[in-house]
């Protein structure tokens, strides 16, 4: 008969490379980030060992303590105390280390004893401690410590062997009965005697390094520079954005042709008919005219996964706190808000590393303002229609300035935003403390990057398949049912349940400058904001040819005006477009309520913003 | 325990600039005036961030406004702390 699988659960302080070590065990494709607390989600994964025992594996978020002062520590604390409602408590609990660092670690190792879990210490980055010279007693330290450890090296092939091994050895010996839980939240004072304690521990059978890293305090001399530190983060935001719009345009022209090609297939071999439009209007360019966007996001993301991996992260935190805080806005906030410019979703889930609920909400309410790259195919098909490819003042393209002002008008807006909150809806706000402790730099790990980019942009591709393409579907159907009838004189769409919505919605939006048509592209466009521009060219009934994206934009530059065209742009800087985005921040803030705020504030935003933007264009001979 | 030594060797690590080195030597969270955290809550995460008495401590880097935050190598991490709540770690 098989045994039951063994529970196992990493525990440890922010950065000690439990996900790493996850990821090697389980060979599960998570994200190893470098950013303290940034594990947010439960993960889980499970493993064979090499005896043959299915071990079941949980990667918990970093902790100093099980005092549990933000959710995620919340979470890791009744994992371990065996209180989380619906989990096993864990047959043993591994605490990983990182073994250049093992001060703050064996305070928790001694805090985690008192709950009585079976426990054992994985000493991690050994190859690191090794290389700075630092030598570890093993056996002295768990003599001292009362349990077992190992040392480790995840991101080696086989740097995990040991602790394999003494999996087995546990397995087999048959797991000890957790001892009776006498663990209480510790009060300063006995901390301060668990620190005393672990540091006598230590000296005991730890060595100090001999050869302090020396790379990370030559680049934090630099990049932590008050003046040179806040350019060089510039930059990197500059070079970040040139690449998604610069270096992504020749794979974008490729994947445009592509589906250009495809659809021009189908067309030759099918005859003329509902079905031809369907499978090349309405599925291929439909599809096609979304999926162009994929190498813009798979750059933004890369970005976003290199610095974390690398350690950067934490030091814009640094950077930013005190600008940041002028607007009434947390240090961590950064790594939420900088994510949401990929999408919202993964931000407001980053927002749990901030312990503050009031930091935390505001930082949530704000970032579905931040440029979301689902943006990106939007404003990049208005701007290429509407604005002139020319250079002023010598060397700034008016497309590039234009994109960086509507980056600008959303980034400026959430301050505003949150500068609001603190002061109306927030007013005993007392700024929560900042303090976090900056990890080493790493050399950044191409493989678990590759990981994280291609989850990344599995997740658009299925999202293109499926919400996508169902949305694609639906309005192809509204807009081209009822048919025309015969002989009519009107272009099709005009007879469509499509043209009956979008009139009847009309009159809300004219002055805003948009049509009945605009007032269609916007209702599948809260499914996911990129649909709007497949379903602008559905609605226009552009033949999805080879670029249907330029063509659609051919097409809109003789329809609308200048003015209507600025007043979109602004309308969808903050308009609440995407539905997922608003199911997210109901499930991070555990309520309707905050959803119903995120909604009505950015609908108010977005219909004022548009209305102003119209009207004083028109005013300026726009119209 | 060391009341025969001057107490103007002592002072807040919020007051140190950068490049001060020296050894903490207490933690007095009723110090730390302008912080939001209540005084045994900002003594416990101070310690869990390693500052305890005799911690080696020196000032690495200071942010760009106010010349706040600071970050600060407590024995062998780095930890980056507002000057607000670093007044209550008394250092010598
Ligand atoms: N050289 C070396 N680097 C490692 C090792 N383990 C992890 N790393 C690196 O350390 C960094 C942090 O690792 P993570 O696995 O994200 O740490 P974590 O404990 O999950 O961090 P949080 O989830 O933020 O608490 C990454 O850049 C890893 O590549 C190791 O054994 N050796
Ligand atoms: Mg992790």
């Amino acid at each position: 008969m098989e045994a039951p699988p063994l529970h196992l659960a990493l525990v440890g302080t922010p950065n000690s490379g439990k996900t790493s070590l996850f990821n090697a065990l389980t060979g599960s494709r998570q994200k190893v980030a470098n950013y303290p607390g940034v594990t947010v989600e439960r993960k889980e994964g499970s493993f064979v060992t090499p005896r043959g025992r299915q071990v079941s594996l949980v990667d918990l978020p970093g902790t100093y303590s099980l005092r549990g002062r933000s959710p995620d520590e919340e979470i890791t604390r009744d994992m371990v105390l065996g209180r989380a409602p619906g989990e096993a408590p864990p047959d043993l609990v591994l605490c990983v280390a990182d073994a250049t660092n093992l001060r703050l670690t064996i305070r928790l190792v001694l805090e985690l004893k008192s709950t009585g879990r079976p426990l054992a210490l994985v000493l991690n980055m050994f190859d690191i401690a090794t290389r700075r010279g630092v030598t570890v007693d093993v056996p002295k330290l768990s003599a001292a410590l009362g349990i077992p450890v190992v040392t480790s090296i995840a991101v080696r092939r086989g740097g995990t062997a040991d602790l394999l091994d003494l999996t087995d050895a546990i397995a087999a010996g048959g797991v000890a009965p957790a001892q009776e839980n006498r663990w209480q939240p510790l009060t300063a004072a006995q901390l301060r005697a668990t620190q005393r304690e672990a540091d006598r521990i230590i000296g005991e059978s730890v060595s100090l390094p001999t050869r302090p890293d020396t790379w990370t305090a030559r680049i934090d001399a630099i990049v932590l520079h008050p003046v040179a530190g806040l350019l060089i983060l510039a930059l990197i935001l500059f070079v970040m954005f040139q690449a998604v719009f610069a270096w992504a345009q020749p794979l974008m022209e490729l994947l445009s042709s592509g589906f250009g090609a495809l659809g021009q297939l189908v067309h030759d071999r099918l005859p003329e008919g509902l079905l031809q439009s369907f499978l090349q209007n309405g599925v291929i360019s439909g599809v096609g005219s979304v999926v162009v966007f994929l190498p813009q996001i798979v750059i933004i993301f890369l970005f976003i996964l290199l610095l974390e991996d690398f350690g950067y992260m934490a030091r814009a935190a640094f950077l930013m706190d005190r600008i940041m805080g002028g607007a009434g806005l947390h240090g961590r906030a950064f790594i939420p808000l900088l994510s949401s410019f990929a999408c919202a979703i993964p931000g407001i889930m980053a927002t749990r590393v901030i312990d503050n609920r009031r930091d935390r909400l505001t930082t949530i309410l704000i970032s579905p303002l931040m440029t979301c790259s689902a943006r990106i195919p939007v404003y990049t098909l208005i701007i290429s229609a509407f604005i002139p490819d020319q250079q002023i003042w010598g060397w700034f393209n008016v497309r590039g300035l234009v994109m960086f002002g509507l980056y600008a008008a959303g980034i400026g807006s959430a301050l505003l935003m949150s500068f609001l909150i603190k002061f109306f809806m927030l007013r005993d706000y007392q700024p929560a403390p900042f303090m976090l402790e900056l990890p080493d730099y790493k050399m950044p790990r191409l493989k678990s990057i590759a990981i994280g980019t291609y989850t990344r942009a599995k997740m658009f591709l299925q999202r293109a398949g499926t919400t996508i393409f169902s949305m694609m579907v639906l309005i192809w159907f509204l807009a081209s049912f009822p048919q025309a009838p015969a002989g009519a004189t009107e272009p099709a769409i005009d007879y469509s349940i499509a043209a009956m919505i979008g009139k009847a919605l009309a009159p809300l939006l004219a002055p805003l400058g948009f049509n009945w048509q605009i007032a269609v592209a916007l209702i599948p466009g809260m499914a996911a904001r990129e649909v709007a521009v497949a379903a602008l060219g559905t609605v226009y009934a552009i033949e999805g040819g080879k670029e249907a994206a330029a063509q659609i934009g051919e097409m809109l530059a003789t329809k609308w005006s200048l003015a209507t065209a600025l007043s979109f742009l602004v309308w969808y800087i903050f308009a609440p477009q995407c539905a997922s985005t608003l199911a997210v921040i109901r499930r991070e803030t555990g309520s309707w309520k905050w959803m119903a705020v995120t909604f009505f504030y950015m609908l108010t935003l977005a219909y004022l913003a548009s209305f102003v933007t119209y009207q004083i264009a028109v005013a300026l001979g726009a119209g | 325990m060391t009341d025969a030594l001057p107490t103007v060797t002592t002072f807040p690590l919020g007051q140190a600039k950068r490049g001060y080195s020296g050894v903490v030597h207490r933690i007095d969270a009723d110090t730390a005036t302008g912080s939001a955290l209540s005084a045994s809550e900002l003594e416990s995460r101070l310690i869990e961030l390693g500052f305890v008495e005799g911690a080696r401590v020196q000032v690495l880097h200071e942010g760009a406004v106010g010349r706040d935050p600071i970050a600060v190598r407590v024995e062998n991490i780095t930890v980056a702390v507002r000057r607000r709540e670093a007044m209550a770690v008394i250092v010598g």
